[in-house]
């Protein structure tokens, strides 16, 4: 028993280092752009099929092909923000909530109509490697992933707080008009920002390729999921977002194995609702 | 302009009365369906300003509530629909209970609707009493008595006349005291509080009246199709059909959500005939609603005010 335990805990953490990857992305749009980015599960799910298709038509290993899906989705989140997000809302909160649903809407949608609903599964040649450590079995993808997620968290937390772009992205977070007077310019940054947030997913999807499926109805799995992290983790939070990364693999995994398959995926919302109602300002939050 | 306005409503919405064609009884009962649950997401969406990203789990309610009377019990369909009203009007009030009291509000409520529409989804995924993932098959028996009506005009009355009453209530909120609550409530929380307008209390009485409402709908999905099963029940995507039939109509207006629902449906049947895949008619619809935020914040029924001002 006490094995088993082990082994789900070991591949819950693992699995939170991609999650905590994905809730980065969403805490900065969050944090920067007080943005609520709904369309962050459906942006996921492009870019695990942009992925998917240079891996099934180009033959490109994802873990190479990651620089580039990063670097694609940081190009799609900038002109998503720029042509349509940005213009789109005019900066009022339920407009720019709605805007980021009605993105989610058409991006799903678009995916069902050139994809259609088939669930599609990558192969490589570590997808079922596995090492034995003592007793327990540990899927290599799965350290890869995680390992590589939070060096990839690391490098944006020093980006974030080293670069003179990172200071101006924390300067218009905390004072938009205090930065314009700067020579910074907020409408730039927040573009930048929400592309850096998309490129995350970019990363995380070449991560989770070689043990995940992708479908057009993906990103509804993690949806739930990066907000429920997030919001433990304080909104806008990165330490935050690692920790509640690694808390929610370890709460999904211990809860398919204590409460079966079917009951397990509660153990999530459970947590999600009871933050939103008990502590919404979550583990690292702060009173705004 | 007004009596006109209102004969040509009846008409159009009695026309299919008069058709064989089963396809127009059909399409003008799907569109009346779809106003009528829009109506009732219009109910605390619109009128109140609290958007719910979560409005299947009222719906699902309704639509298990009647499944299961008829199928474990052997009650009658038609006291399916007040046992959903009631049921539907207290998950409501509970789940605005909780969200109000901890002061939630905006995305973050949005939010959480969505997780409580997660939670029934699951919860109906793995219990006995909903069959789990297999869902419910309701006996085919038809028969007004049983709430089973071969002539799809018999369904599209029912939906018409559940419709009608949802819009009298929208009405009735424009010009009663509670309406005027709640639409102060959404305009001005802080304001609306120092005037003596308890918030928990008006928004939870909305979303309760809202929850009601929408499991009706549910009852009337589980009578016409005799099946439902988690997805279709608490599945995000009746969720977003509420949210988008009342944001494209016009949130807070009375006709917002039929003008919507003809909207959608007009969409759909109309895109069929160029491309015929799934997924092709509900990426319009996303694309109609980013339109709709950008350039029509109020809705097609906000387009008569912008043009009378022009």
């Amino acid at each position: 028993m006490a094995e088993i335990i082990a082994a789900a805990l070991v591949n819950g953490l693992l699995t939170g280092g991609v999650y905590a990857l994905v809730a980065l992305g969403l805490t900065l749009i969050y944090g920067v752009l007080h943005i609520v980015n709904f369309a962050h599960g459906s942006l996921l799910m492009v870019a695990m099929f942009a992925a998917w298709l240079l891996a099934a038509q180009g033959g490109i290993d994802p873990y190479l092909a990651l620089p580039l899906v990063a670097a694609f989705m940081f190009g799609v989140g900038w002109a998503l923000y720029r042509f349509v997000i940005g213009r789109v809302s005019h900066g009022e909160d339920r407009a720019i909530l709605l805007a980021t649903l009605g993105v989610a809407v058409v991006l799903d949608n678009l995916a069902l109509v050139i994809f259609t609903g088939d669930t599609r599964q990558l192969e490589t040649d570590l997808t079922f490697r596995v090492w034995e450590v003592g007793p327990l079995l540990v899927s290599v993808p799965k350290v890869i992933s995680f390992v590589v997620s939070l060096l990839l968290a690391g490098a944006l937390w020093a980006f974030m707080a080293r670069t003179d772009t990172g200071r101006a992205i924390r300067a218009v977070a905390r004072e938009p008009d205090g930065a314009r007077l700067m020579g910074i310019r907020p409408d730039r940054i927040f573009a930048l920002a929400y592309g850096i947030g998309i490129a995350c997913l970019g990363a995380a999807a070449c991560l989770l390729l070689p043990t995940f499926y992708v479908s057009p109805s993906v990103g509804n799995v993690f949806v739930l999921v990066a907000f429920t992290i997030v919001v433990l983790g304080g909104m806008g939070s990165f330490p935050g977002a690692v920790v509640g990364g690694l808390l929610i693999g370890v709460t999904e995994s211990l809860g398919g194995l204590l409460l079966g398959e079917s009951l397990g995926p509660i153990g999530i919302s459970l947590v999600f609702i009871a933050v939103l109602l008990l502590k919404p300002t979550g583990l690292f939050g702060s009173v705004r | 302009m007004k009596p006109v306005l209102a004969l040509l409503v009846a008409v159009v919405a009695l026309a299919p009365f008069a058709s064989s064609s089963q396809y127009l009884v059909n399409i003008a009962m799907l569109t009346a369906f779809s106003a009528f649950i829009g109506q009732g997401w219009n109910i605390s969406g619109g009128f109140g300003g609290l958007t719910s990203f979560g409005h299947a789990v009222f719906f699902g309610v309704g639509a298990y509530t009647v499944a299961i009377l008829q199928t474990r019990w052997g009650i009658n369909p038609w006291l399916g629909l007040p046992a959903a009203f009631v049921l539907g009007g207290l998950v409501g009030a509970g789940i605005g209970f909780l969200s109000f009291r901890a002061g939630l509000r905006g995305s973050y409520f949005a939010l959480v609707t969505l997780a409580f529409a997660e939670v029934f989804r699951v919860l109906s995924n793995s219990s006995d009493l909903t069959h789990g993932g297999l869902g419910i098959n309701v006996k085919l028996q038809l028969g007004a008595a049983n709430f089973q009506f071969a002539d799809r005009r018999a369904s599209y009355a029912v939906v018409l006349v559940l419709l009608a009453g949802a819009t009298a209530i929208a009405a009735w909120l424009k010009r009663s005291r509670f309406g005027a609550r709640l639409v102060a409530v959404r305009e001005n929380e802080d304001a609306a509080q120092a005037l003596g307008v308890g918030l928990v209390r008006t928004k939870t009485a909305a979303l309760a009246l809202s929850g009601a409402l929408t499991a009706l709908g549910g009852v009337v999905y589980t009578q016409t199709y005799l099946y439902i099963d988690p997805s279709i029940a608490f599945g995000v995507e009746r969720s977003v059909e509420m949210l988008l039939v009342v944001m494209i109509g016009g949130a807070g207006t009375v006709w917002g959500p039929i003008l919507g629902a003809i909207a959608l449906h007009l969409i759909a049947d109309v895109s069929r005939t160029w491309i015929d895949t799934p997924g092709f008619a509900p990426m319009l619809y996303g694309v109609v609603l980013l339109a709709i935020i950008a350039a029509l914040p109020g809705g097609i029924a906000g387009l008569k005010g912008r043009l009378g001002r022009a």
